[in-house]
């Protein structure tokens, strides 16, 4: 290997291990038991939703819905509970349908109505934005708000569904680790190995690289890619269920940020190790690479205006190292 | 013919890195003439029409235009001079979203001249003309996307003829058309001809060539193998010309088939086309050759389930056949090494083990999980039973050469038993010794299964089959025991014509 490899396949962890480093020195308190979690918290549902993204990126597609997606399950989640007065396992199953089924749409619009990639889940997103907003002529959804025909929803959030973004697990110190952090962490090694160990994986990678020749060796294509929507749709409202625990009620306003940090984690993650292309790890390890950074500049005093700048130059470099450097992103 | 040729190309030569493509080719077109380009793939065709448009320089020889040099640098300094080509793939001779209007007059859009604002009216009136000019009968406000493909063709035509050229260039422009459709474009052509256009027509359609040429060039392997303008045309003369023998070949031992394996029964593959019917039997290798287009593809692509029969049955182990996709077609045990292995059958993203592994994961796996000990091993067996040359089982797929790339492709799908194994074109882009190595390794394997191979060209038919079956018009119209063919009749049922001695 020439250097150049070299730079290749570990600049991007250097670069992560020097940025740990800086913090370190230059801000008081980086290193601790507490930091660390609230930077996974801070990405833990970015990170689920760019998961997701990954396997739809695997098959060679992408998902601009994931953002509305979970927006929509939190928004279902609060209607759910509050409005129909349901308990927490309802709330859940509601939310993981509505992602599977606006992924089987996605899906099917693209796969079956030849709709580009792109344009199928940027139409989904804004069908999703309207939608979510009809039940309740646009309003944020919380007890004791006044429903369009003048009732009142006495219904509230259970406690066993607000545990979900609220207890924390005790892990050497009391009370450090919160649900989310394990949710990502479960679904991150889950995906890691259904892509890189099992034969749907492997195949979903063929689909992606050449999609032809992964017909011609007997797979079921338009199955596979189908999948890969429903496995975004369901992480995405994975991503829905935890802001809404997070939260405690149905915000209309929330979330917007969810689709562009989620696309550029998984983005970064096509830089680490040198993989050039989608894969969990480097989606992982670039959800967590952003968290770091604004963790660390926020604890210096960086104004909070500058994150969104700060991501966008963290994602133009990581494009950099995968498409001019390593050669191979002739995709 | 004298020295009225209208365009002449005097030991052109072209190499790419270490390899010639043309190695001296001379060629003259006359005014009110259509002279017909034949040759087998990669025998330099499209590389000589891509000098002569502009879009490639060469590197020895030269050529003139109406007595003048002509050495274009550029696709549009080629149309200018007055030498304009219509490329094969239909859709870059038009722009989709735009009426046929203005595709017509597309040229005079920009360049010196053009005006700064765009009047539809001029356009329309301009675009009138040259309609008129070719008896083009197409509504001009019509998009070209609503456009059959023989329409857009034509458009794409009167485009070309809007600069009235000297030499109009066609690549393989039937193939993608209806024969109706054709007529109509052989009546354009004959319309260009009449008025005095120098036309070079590249085919592999024998229907075509018959219909139009004045003359047939035949080319192969980078040079001009035969020049036919004689009346009547020697069409068999010219197709041996382009494929016939050009080595001697060592002698192969022909074998007997064991009991069938595959049976067809008046299989139809195509509207119009002759029912077709075969056996293949355990243990013997069967070449089914024939020109581009006549319906290779089109076979492998129903044996494989990838398209479905219009009519007639298959058996396979006495069992009907009739699979609806790949998978079930790999499920009982019919393998397809696909031709065009760039496009259909390398995994860029993968290296040379999980290429091989491809189409057995299920059978490779416990639970889904890839057993990747199994995996290594197959492929390096596979390596070294095919002598792939490689540094190890985890080399990338571009670091290898052509022949290495599709004995990797043989690799895949000889890593299990087949009950049928069919390749098709599986020497396109091979080398000789790799050629050599796959169907010694073809042959020495092949008890126990049937084996179809589609090639066009004769040389790869001859070295590897027992049986040599020839395709014509999308059904099967010659059979050959591989010990004394009988060449002039083989070389009579490609060409596709009827008997002229009987030989």
């Amino acid at each position: 290997m020439t250097l150049r490899d070299y730079a290749i396949r570990y600049g991007f962890i250097v670069l992560l291990f020097g940025l740990i480093a800086y913090f370190a020195i230059a801000a008081d308190g980086f290193v601790s038991p507490q930091s660390a979690v609230f930077i996974f918290q801070s990405v833990a549902i970015t990170g689920v939703l760019a998961l997701g993204v990954t396997a739809t990126l695997v098959v060679g597609g992408f998902d601009l819905s994931i953002g509305s997606v979970a927006t929509s399950a939190m928004m279902a989640a609060a209607y759910v509970m509050v409005v129909l007065e349901q308990n927490v396992v309802v709330a859940v199953v509601v939310c993981l349908l509505i992602g599977a089924i606006v992924g089987l749409i996605n899906g099917w619009l693209i796969v079956y109505m030849r709709v580009p990639d792109l344009l199928a889940t940027l139409g989904m997103m804004f069908l999703l934005v309207g939608l979510q907003r009809i039940p309740t002529e646009g309003r944020s959804i919380a007890t004791g708000m006044t429903m369009p025909d003048g009732s009142v929803a006495n219904g509230k959030f259970s406690d066993a569904f607000l545990a979900l973004g609220r207890h924390r697990f005790d892990f050497f110190i009391p009370n450090l680790i919160p649900v989310s952090v394990v949710v990502l962490i479960v679904l991150a090694v889950l995906i890691w190995f259904f892509l890189e160990y099992t034969r749907f994986g492997r195949m979903m990678y063929a689909v992606g690289s050449n999609e032809r020749a992964a017909e011609l060796a007997g797979a079921p294509v338009k199955a596979y890619k189908i999948w890969a929507y429903v496995i975004s749709g369901v992480f995405a409202s994975i991503g829905g269920i935890l802001l809404a625990a997070r939260l405690g009620r149905g915000d209309i306003a929330s979330g917007n940020n969810l689709l562009l940090d989620a696309v550029a984690a998984a983005l970064i993650g096509y830089a680490v190790l040198g993989a050039a292309k989608p894969n969990a790890f480097g989606t992982a390890v670039g959800a967590l690479f952003v968290g770091i950074l604004l963790q660390g500049l926020t604890m210096m005093n960086a104004p909070y205006y500058t994150q969104d700048f700060v991501k966008g130059v963290v994602l133009v470099v990581a494009l950099v190292f995968t498409f001019a450097l390593s050669g191979r992103g002739r995709r | 013919m004298g020295n009225d040729a209208v365009f002449r190309v005097d030991g052109l030569r072209k190499s790419f890195g270490l390899i010639e493509v043309l190695g001296g080719v001379s060629i003259e077109l006359h005014a009110g003439e259509i002279t017909v380009l034949m040759g087998a793939n990669g025998a330099g065709k499209s590389t000589l029409v891509k000098i002569i448009s502009g879009v490639y320089d060469h590197a020895g020889g030269t050529m003139h235009l109406a007595g003048d040099n002509f050495a274009p640098n550029t696709p549009a300094e080629a149309i200018r001079a007055g030498v304009v080509t219509v490329h094969q793939n239909i859709n870059d001779g038009v722009v989709a979203d735009l009426d046929v209007a203005t595709n017509l007059t597309l040229d005079r859009l920009s360049g010196k001249g053009a005006p700064l604002l765009f009047n539809p009216g001029r356009v329309r009136r301009e675009a009138r003309a040259v309609a008129d000019r070719l008896g083009l009968a197409i509504d001009l406000r019509a998009r070209v996307s609503d456009l059959s493909l023989a329409d857009r063709q034509m458009v794409a035509i009167a485009r070309a003829m809007a600069h009235q050229p000297k030499v109009l260039i066609l690549d393989e422009p039937t193939s993608s058309l209806s024969s109706a459709e054709a007529d109509r474009l052989f009546a354009l052509l004959d319309r260009l001809r009449e008025q005095g256009v120098a036309i070079l027509y590249i085919s592999h359609r024998m229907s075509d060539i018959r219909r139009l040429a004045d003359r047939i060039v035949s080319m192969r392997d980078g040079v001009i193998a035969g020049v036919f303008d004689q009346k009547p045309l020697d069409y068999e003369g010219a197709v041996n010309a382009m494929l016939g023998r050009k080595i001697h070949l060592d002698r192969i031992e022909v074998r007997n088939a064991a009991k069938p394996i595959l049976t067809i029964d008046a299989l139809r593959i195509a509207p119009g086309a002759r029912p077709l019917s075969l056996t293949l039997g355990d243990g013997e290798v069967v070449a089914v050759t024939g020109l581009v287009g006549v319906g290779k593809t089109a076979l492998a692509e129903t044996l494989f389930g990838l398209r479905k029969p219009l009519s007639g049955t298959m058996h396979l182990n006495g069992r009907p056949y009739a699979p609806a996709s790949t998978g079930e077609a790999i499920a009982a045990g019919v393998f397809l090494v696909a031709k065009d292995r760039g496009e259909n059958g390398i995994v860029g993203g993968f290296n040379i083990q999980e290429n091989i592994s491809l189409p057995f994961h299920k059978r490779m796996s416990r639970f889904a999980v890839l057993k990747r000990g199994l995996e290594r091993t197959t492929a390096r067996r596979q390596i070294d039973e095919l002598g792939i040359v490689c540094r190890s089982e985890k080399d990338e797929m571009p670091t290898l050469s052509g022949g290495n790339q599709q004995k990797v492709m043989v690799a895949r799908w000889m890593a299990q038993d087949a009950r049928l194994f069919i390749l098709d074109e599986p020497f396109q882009g091979v080398d000789i010794s790799a050629r050599r190595d796959i169907a010694a390794k073809l042959r020495a394997s092949a008890n126990g299964r049937a084996t179809l191979l589609f090639v066009t060209e004769l040389d790869e038919a001859l070295e590897t089959a027992d049986r040599i079956l020839v395709m014509s018009e999308q059904t099967i119209v010659g059979e050959h025991r591989n010990t004394d063919v009988d060449l002039d009749r083989l070389l009579a049922e490609v060409a596709g014509g009827p008997l002229h001695s009987a030989a």
